[in-house]
């Protein structure tokens, strides 16, 4: 049974990890910022939720897996606001060069 | 190599890019950006010493709270780089600085090497009385018990900063409002945010200073979080800053050193020396301390960034 | 090598780092960043103290760790005191320069600390 639980750790947080490798490629690569912002944000919402997945039957007790999606939630509020901030403050500028 | 250690050389190596790219980045912004970016990287190395306490410390002020007071810094200085990099000194006097740099940054690493270890540690003794004091975290312990006085100084350091930066308002903006005016239809995003976080901001700054007696976490970190919360209303334009001549901001601001003091004077009537914790009564007491402190933290942090006064008082 | 001796490094080349920046860099916004590297860079060599100094259960040695505590602190007070003067400094002369010699609009206001 432990060794599933950690199985399964390790898959969701190596997809996670493809996620936030992906993210950046997107970062270095996409050719202008609202693309940019794209590949952050989307693979980064997803790979931090993988990986907070996959550390939740690793936590110790119900309070520890709470302030893991507590977390979770936190940087998806943070992200999602930044990036409409970013991409307000683009459009403001002119269109994207 | 295992595979702990190619992670720390990798962290050291991207902390030291980092700082080399916000020493060298061309622009100034850039440059600000990556020393945010930088503390964070640095809080990591903290937690790969065993000092979570240092580590969000350093990510909530070092990293968080700095990085807001020079962001808004650069923007307004923009102006002024142009003219700043003609000054710039030629490449022997650059490569002089270099050297010297090098020769510093060199005896230091051999003073690394050459540490005795295991070295001298004031562990013990700060170990000695934890169950007395009724408190868990050894650094709680040496900031609010041992080493008091520093603390307390401390936060008399926090209140002269404050006096310095309001003393640079202009004469007839004294006693007036700092910081962003309220937006008359605040921004979408940001707004939404300033009304959704705080409560939840409020409630982990206060979960973080309770457990900071037994685990990582402290008034300094929670006062962080809190000046955190205060600083995102004012971005969003919510709300204006308080003016600086109103009383209740002032007392928020004296409220930690001052319940400090009067706890330290009372030590010397009742267990018979300044700071001194009447038996007992330890725990009581340093939990009273810290949370007036997390005032004071809350109040100082956000007064520091937003800077002095530039409008009247109405 | 050890996770503390590798930091104790990083810190000594982050002083070197920072104290370059500071004396080469003219613009005085950069000076008080390159400032608070050096800075970084100096709690870094306490964290190697504090790790040396592991006895009595703990990990670390909590006398150093408290004073990079108040340290990170007080750095900070620091810095929004200097950028607070140097924003001060610009909106009267309009300029950001530690250059005495410089042409000034006001020739007494171009110096500071």
């Amino acid at each position: 049974m432990n060794v599933a639980i950690d199985i399964f750790t390790i898959v969701a947080i190596s997809a996670g990890a493809v996620f936030f490798m992906a993210g950046t490629v997107g970062l270095l690569r996409f050719p202008d910022s609202f693309t940019r912002l794209h590949a952050l944000t989307k693979a980064d919402n997803l790979g931090l939720g993988l990986i907070v997945l996959g550390l939740l039957p690793q936590a110790s007790g119900l309070l520890g897996a709470l302030k893991l999606v507590a977390v979770w939630v936190l940087v998806q509020l943070a992200g999602a606001t930044v990036a409409q901030l970013i991409a307000h403050a683009l459009r403001r500028k002119g269109p994207p060069t | 190599m295992s595979v702990i250690q190619a992670l720390d050389i990798g962290l050291a190596l991207l902390v030291l890019a980092v700082a080399g790219w916000t020493i060298a980045a061309r622009e100034a912004f850039a440059s600000v950006v990556g020393y945010v970016a930088y503390g964070l990287l640095l809080s990591l190395v903290w937690v790969r010493l065993f000092a979570v306490d240092v580590a969000l410390t350093e990510a909530a002020i070092g990293s968080g709270v700095t990085g807001v007071l020079l962001i808004s810094a650069v923007v307004r200085l923009r102006k002024t780089e142009a003219p700043a990099a003609a000054e710039r000194p030629g490449v022997v006097l650059r490569a002089l600085a270099a050297a010297l740099c090098t020769v510093v940054a060199a005896a230091l690493a051999a003073v690394v090497l050459l540490m005795p270890d295991p070295g001298a540690t004031l562990a013990p003794e700060a170990g000695q009385h934890l169950g007395e004091l009724g408190v868990g975290n050894p650094i709680t312990a040496v900031l609010i018990a041992y080493r008091s006085f520093d603390t307390m100084l401390e936060k008399v350091v926090l209140i002269l900063a404050v006096i310095g930066v309001w003393s640079l308002a202009s004469d007839g903006n004294w006693g007036g409002v700092a910081g962003p005016r309220r937006g008359a239809r605040p921004e979408g995003a940001l707004a939404f945010l300033a009304q959704l976080l705080p409560p939840l901001g409020i409630v982990v700054a206060i979960h973080i200073v309770w457990v900071g007696a037994n685990e990582p976490g402290g008034a300094f970190q929670g006062g962080a979080i809190l000046a955190a919360m205060a600083l995102i209303v004012l971005m969003a334009r919510l709300t204006e800053a308080p003016e600086i001549r109103r009383r209740w901001l002032r007392l928020a601001l004296i409220a930690g050193p001052a319940v400090f003091l009067v706890v330290g004077i009372a030590g010397f009537a009742i267990p018979g020396s300044f700071l001194a914790y009447p038996a007992g009564w330890a725990k009581p007491l340093i939990l009273l301390i810290e949370a007036f402190m997390t005032l004071s933290i809350a109040a100082t942090l956000p007064m520091l960034v937003i800077g002095p006064p530039d409008r009247p008082p109405s | 090598m050890s996770a503390a001796i590798l930091a104790g490094l990083t810190g000594a080349a982050l002083v070197g780092l920072g104290l370059y920046g500071l004396l080469t860099d003219p613009h005085p916004l950069r000076k008080i960043l390159a400032f608070n590297i050096l800075g970084s860079g100096v709690f870094l060599l306490f964290g190697i103290i504090a790790r040396k100094g592991a006895a009595a259960g703990f990990a670390a040695d909590p006398v150093p760790q408290a004073m990079v505590i108040t340290g990170i602190v007080v750095a900070f007070s620091a810095t929004a005191l200097a950028v607070t003067l140097l924003l001060r400094l610009f909106q009267e002369t309009r300029r950001a320069t530690l250059e005495p010699d410089a042409p000034a609009k006001t020739p007494d206001a171009g110096v500071d600390g």
